[in-house]
């Protein structure tokens, strides 16, 4: 079956690597872009006529890359190259290409094209629009929806972010090892902003940025079939499933948050679970820790506990541990302050958090959590203060639609106490 | 006579397609399986999770040696397997080609003759 709809997949599966190949052959982003582009369609119509290649990305670099010289050669009125269906399929010089492209190849290319996409000085927003773009290959307006910005601003950003990254230096070189680890840290943060813009959507906005996980899952996926023995790729790639795994879980049918304690752990996906629990034993056998593994290791236990009260909180704090050591950050401490909580008690979490009052004080989930254990220790009155200040901060309607259950419940508890008290003067 | 066919395909492409996709591709193959159960031609199947997630073990002279990843580094990836109970190569053949056509991307399936059979064990 070669239908349009087979062929699109395999277009948009390819991009990746093809684009990344023919920036290497062009080192300039539109014109890698273009000469995809044009190899598209030319597949579109080859492919259906001929079948597709065994290699659809090689064929794609390969007509790519002659469609990018022929149009500098026509320029230079110059005699063409020959037409595609001379170089098309299954013979042996496809074979000898194919050959030649290979994953070594491909791997610094690909890394390099996300490299490319997160330049510094480009503000993260930018970064993830880029990769989406160029990468990815999502429309501008799938993008634009994803951001809930408006389509001609997206445009516009992304041409912003294609001219900054035009005037800077794009290193073309082979990376040497410290040179490609630093590339691969800067393009794992990366792919983890695109699944967390996605992981923080809520209400009508997620079905458009749903597949911001998925694209980031999809790029980890990649990453790691290049660098199969990295670690930390293995832990970003699990710490996605296993959170993603929990998404028809996240919120009942009106759509409010409901804890992770709460959950119907039957709704999580199996099949990105088991993938995730894979991906951790795996990393975990280099024994070359890092931050990505730790919290994929954290996001393991939840997933291993059948019921909530079956969740292995020792652990869990002690992982924490770990990761505070690694990645020192308020937030960090925020987190396992709940398995302190759950250990020893709310007045142990709470004990832990003060010092943070000043550094998270504009932060919504430190007031949630922090009223939490304020309401779990019958302080309602300050309960009713941090819930006050969490709403405030809300990032979402269903954020905020969440705290107010919790002070609905307050008024509902406190209502008595205080007429008893009033009466009583 | 027993075979076993191995599903080949493009992972890149089987692992970007959409939930209807999947959901649709599995509805057809679950055609092409269920006359075989009822004739009792069908053994054990199995999906297998993407190769990013394998790990393999290979024999040396001294302690077997573990690497990530798969196998063997193709442009296409084994998904998958049956194991037909069948009289014939022709009739494997067959069965490979019904299921070549109810799969939504071309790929590839290689069919074996099996050696030694464990009847599944799992409930």
């Amino acid at each position: 079956m070669t239908d349009i709809a087979w062929i699109d997949k395999a277009l948009s599966a390819a991009r990746p690597q093809a684009v990344a190949a023919l920036l290497r052959y062009f080192r300039d982003l539109d014109a890698a872009e273009e000469a995809f582009q044009e190899a598209c369609l030319r597949a579109l119509k080859n492919w259906p006529k001929n079948g597709p290649p065994r290699d659809p990305t090689a064929w794609l670099v390969f007509v790519g890359r002659n469609s990018g010289i022929d149009a500098i050669r026509k320029t230079s009125r110059q005699t063409e190259l020959p037409p595609e269906d001379q170089i098309s399929d299954l013979n042996d010089s496809e074979a000898d290409m194919a050959e030649r492209l290979d994953n070594a190849d491909y791997r610094d290319d690909v890394l390099r094209l996300l490299f490319v996409c997160c330049h510094p000085e480009l503000p993260s927003t930018q970064q993830i629009a880029l990769a989406l773009r160029i990468v990815s290959g999502l429309s501008v307006r799938q993008i634009a929806r994803a951001f809930i910005v408006s389509e001609a601003a997206m445009e516009q950003r992304i041409t912003r972010a294609k001219a900054r990254i035009a005037r800077a230096d794009v290193p073309f070189e082979a990376p040497g090892p410290v040179e490609r680890a630093e590339r691969f840290a800067a393009v794992a943060a990366m792919v983890y902003l695109v699944f967390n813009e996605g992981y923080s959507a809520t209400g009508d906005e997620m079905p458009a940025r749903v597949q911001l996980c998925e694209e980031a899952i999809r790029l980890a996926r990649l990453l790691l079939r290049l660098f199969p023995t990295e670690p930390e790729m293995m832990g970003l790639l699990a710490l996605m499933l296993l959170q993603h795994a929990r998404m028809p879980a996240r919120f009942d049918a009106d759509g409010q948050i409901v804890l992770l304690e709460e959950q119907d752990r039957s709704l999580w996906n199996r099949a990105m679970i088991n993938e995730g629990l894979a991906l951790v034993d795996k990393a975990l056998r280099h024994r070359r820790p890092g931050p990505y593994q730790v919290q994929a290791a954290i996001a393991a236990l939840h997933a291993r506990a059948e019921r909530a009260e079956d969740t292995d909180w020792q652990e869990i704090d002690v992982l924490y541990a770990v990761l505070e050591t690694m990645q020192p950050s308020p937030v960090v401490t925020l987190n396992r302050s709940v398995a302190r909580a759950k250990l020893h008690g709310p007045q142990a979490g709470l004990d832990m958090i003060e010092p943070l009052a000043e550094r998270l004080d504009t932060y919504f989930s430190f007031h949630g959590v922090r009223g939490a254990y304020f309401m779990q220790l019958g302080r309602n009155r300050e309960a009713r203060e941090e819930f006050d200040r969490a709403i405030a901060l809300a990032n979402s309607a269903a954020e905020a639609a969440h705290i107010r259950i919790h002070l609905d419940r307050l008024a509902k508890e406190s209502a008595p106490a205080e007429l008893a008290a009033a009466a009583k003067k | 006579m027993l075979y076993a066919i191995l599903c080949y395909n493009h992972e890149e492409i089987t692992s970007a397609w959409t939930r209807e996709d999947d959901d649709r591709c599995m509805a057809q193959l679950m055609a092409v399986q269920e006359p075989l159960k009822q004739q009792g031609k069908l053994g054990p199947v199995a999906r297998l999770l993407p190769t990013s997630a394998a790990t393999t073990l290979r024999k040396t002279k001294d302690e077997p040696l573990v690497i990530d990843g798969p196998f063997a580094e193709t442009k296409e990836q084994l998904l998958g397997f049956y194991v037909v109970d069948v009289d014939s190569l022709d009739e494997a053949l067959g069965i490979a080609r019904d299921l070549a056509d109810a799969n939504l991307s071309p790929g590839s399936y290689e069919i074996r003759p099996i050696m030694t059979f464990m009847p599944n064990t799992t409930p």
